[in-house]
């Protein structure tokens, strides 16, 4: 079964951050980004543009309406998306976990969704 | 009016881009090399942000805070290239668009545009401390000595000033392949030596901040001594190290020689439109008309000056700021101080001795002791090797000579010099004051 895990992060405080500290963040995250590379569960990584370039479509009388994006008001954007292949939701997890999202930057607003999908087409 | 006020064209979305990029891709390309500690790459990254800035802005019209933008779009690049080790979507991979500026360097848009961009909002929330640190990092880098010096220039002009590729090759009347090959090799070669992105300390702080300044110093004057060639992007080098400077000066204050190499290039930069005939011929220092020299250039000369000696005892640009204070404060030619010329050049001599710095003193001390005094000076000379072909040697040996009346010398001495010379108004004044001489002596009497 495949699972859509999409990691949130806040802007602004990814604004903020200096270069040095980035760097910092860059080294402990690329140790987690192998790991969850080594567990060869996970696929199709992409990282998201910044949300002044996203587009929102939605139905407005039978015809799509687009507008600038994002879709949600939220502050948390998503900000990197990616697919695990697992065999159960503890298991994608599991899996999950290993990604950088799950392990450091709480000061960034990072976090992930892992959102099982009821039909996959690939 | 074809274009409402909420929707401005392309192009004109483009340039204000540029303008943006100008003012800010020397702080963005400082802060990617400190996270990436490889400038070659941050500026890669730095541009893929303009691209996209490029591509998207017209659509999408130009963010408040455009250069806060570039910024955050270049640090999702930086992240992902640091966690992964590439770049994840290379669309831009050609780069096929450089930015191209000339219309817009001294034009009101730009400093409308600079304006917008120094908002003070994102220097202070990003560490205006930790940007200046990156800026003189990336100075101290572009100028490391493991490069040569047409590198350091070609690559101080790219990093810090944000000038194409295009453009710097049209400053320097060379290919453009020529300075592409330069960047990509001096990039290169920075990567290959480990050059540390960082400012150098103790004894090796004077000895770089030196190489920092000779860069700077060259840009100058491959603008002001650009005699060949219309091209507007020369005069512009000179713009361009001007700021470089006056950037240098706030980012290392304590540091005297950089006031007083900024002190030399306002001052000399004061005297541009004086110092060009309405033929284009090039007019003397004491020729010019003063009223054309840029008063406002000349009192921030002067203040740069005043810092310089206000950290004490003045290094070779102090000196020769000095000197061109000394012009740049008498009224007229005759109220030159002549005296105080001559002894800072006697002190630039003793700091950094240089055949040419003593022909100059000579020039100095015979406008202040008379043509003797200075005839002595310039004699000690004549045996220096390396000034054999310098064509002003016998030139100002030969002025000396026809102050003192002794013609028939004075006369040798200006063909000599004229011989030398490849200018050919150089030539022509040479040979009529030759000629002058010639007249003026008494022909030998018939045995």
């Amino acid at each position: 079964m495949k699972y859509l895990c999409l990691a949130y992060y806040d802007l602004d405080k990814f604004k903020a951050l200096t270069p040095t500290d980035m760097q910092a963040l860059g080294a402990q995250c690329k140790t987690h980004d192998e790991a969850l590379r080594a567990s060869g569960k996970a696929s199709a990584h992409a990282s998201l543009s910044m949300p002044d370039q996203w587009k929102t479509i939605r139905p407005r009388g039978g015809k799509p309406m687009v507008s600038d994006g994002p879709f949600s008001e939220a502050k948390e954007l998503v900000g990197s998306f990616f697919l695990i292949d697992a065999d159960s939701i503890d298991e994608a997890v599991r899996i999950a976990s290993l990604h950088p999202a799950a392990q450091v930057g709480e000061a960034l607003g990072w976090g992930l969704d892992v959102r099982p999908c009821d039909m996959f087409v690939a | 009016m074809t274009t409402p006020m909420n929707h401005p064209s392309t192009a004109a979305i483009h340039r204000s881009i540029e303008a943006v990029w100008r003012i800010e891709s020397a702080k963005i390309i400082g802060a990617l090399a400190r996270m990436l500690r490889d400038v070659g790459l941050a500026e890669e990254m730095a541009q893929d942000a303009l691209v996209t800035a490029m591509e998207k802005w017209p659509e999408s019209g130009v963010p408040d805070n455009p250069a806060a933008w570039l910024m955050t779009a270049a640090k999702h690049r930086a992240l992902d290239w640091l966690r992964r080790g590439e770049m994840l979507d290379r669309t831009h991979e050609a780069l096929g668009h450089e930015t191209d500026l000339h219309h817009h360097v001294a034009s009101a848009e730009l400093s409308d545009a600079v304006d917008a961009a120094i908002d003070a909002d994102w220097a202070a929330k990003r560490g205006e401390e930790e940007v200046a640190d990156n800026l003189l990092r990336l100075i101290f880098t572009a100028c490391h000595p493991v490069l040569s010096s047409e590198a350091r220039v070609a690559l101080t002009l790219r990093l810090l000033g944000g000038l194409s590729t295009d453009e710097i090759a049209r400053a320097f009347l060379l290919p453009e392949a020529t300075i592409a090959q330069r960047i990509v090799r001096a990039k290169r070669t920075l990567s290959e030596a480990r050059v540390p992105f960082e400012v150098p300390r103790g004894v090796e702080l004077a000895e770089r901040m030196a190489s920092v300044l000779a860069v700077v110093y060259l840009i100058y004057n491959e603008g002001y001594a650009a005699t060949a060639g219309d091209d507007w992007m020369r005069p512009a080098l000179c713009e361009e190290a001007l700021r470089l400077g006056r950037i240098l000066a706030e980012l290392a204050p304590q540091e005297p020689e950089v006031h007083g190499l900024v002190g030399l290039m306002e001052i000399q930069a004061s005297r541009a439109r004086a110092r060009v005939g309405p033929q284009g011929q090039p007019i003397l220092l004491l020729d010019q008309n003063r009223a054309r020299w840029d008063q406002l250039l000349i009192r921030r000369g002067l203040a740069a000056l005043e810092r310089a000696a206000a950290l004490g005892a003045l290094g070779p640009y102090g000196l020769q700021a000095a000197i061109a204070a000394c012009h740049a404060r008498a009224t007229t030619a005759a109220e030159t101080d002549w005296v105080r010329i001559a002894a800072l050049y006697d002190a630039l001599a003793q700091l950094n001795p240089s055949p040419v710095v003593e022909l100059n003193r000579a020039v100095a001390v015979s406008m202040a002791y008379g043509p003797a005094a200075g005839l002595e000076v310039v004699d000690t000379l004549l045996v220096e090797p390396s000034l054999k072909a310098y064509h002003l040697l016998p030139s100002v040996r030969g002025d000396f000579l026809a102050k003192l009346g002794r013609l028939a010398e004075a006369e040798a001495e200006f063909r000599r010099a004229a011989a030398m010379t490849r200018n050919q108004r150089e030539l022509d004044l040479l040979l009529e004051r030759a000629d002058s001489c010639a007249r003026l002596v008494v022909p030998p009497l018939a045995p």
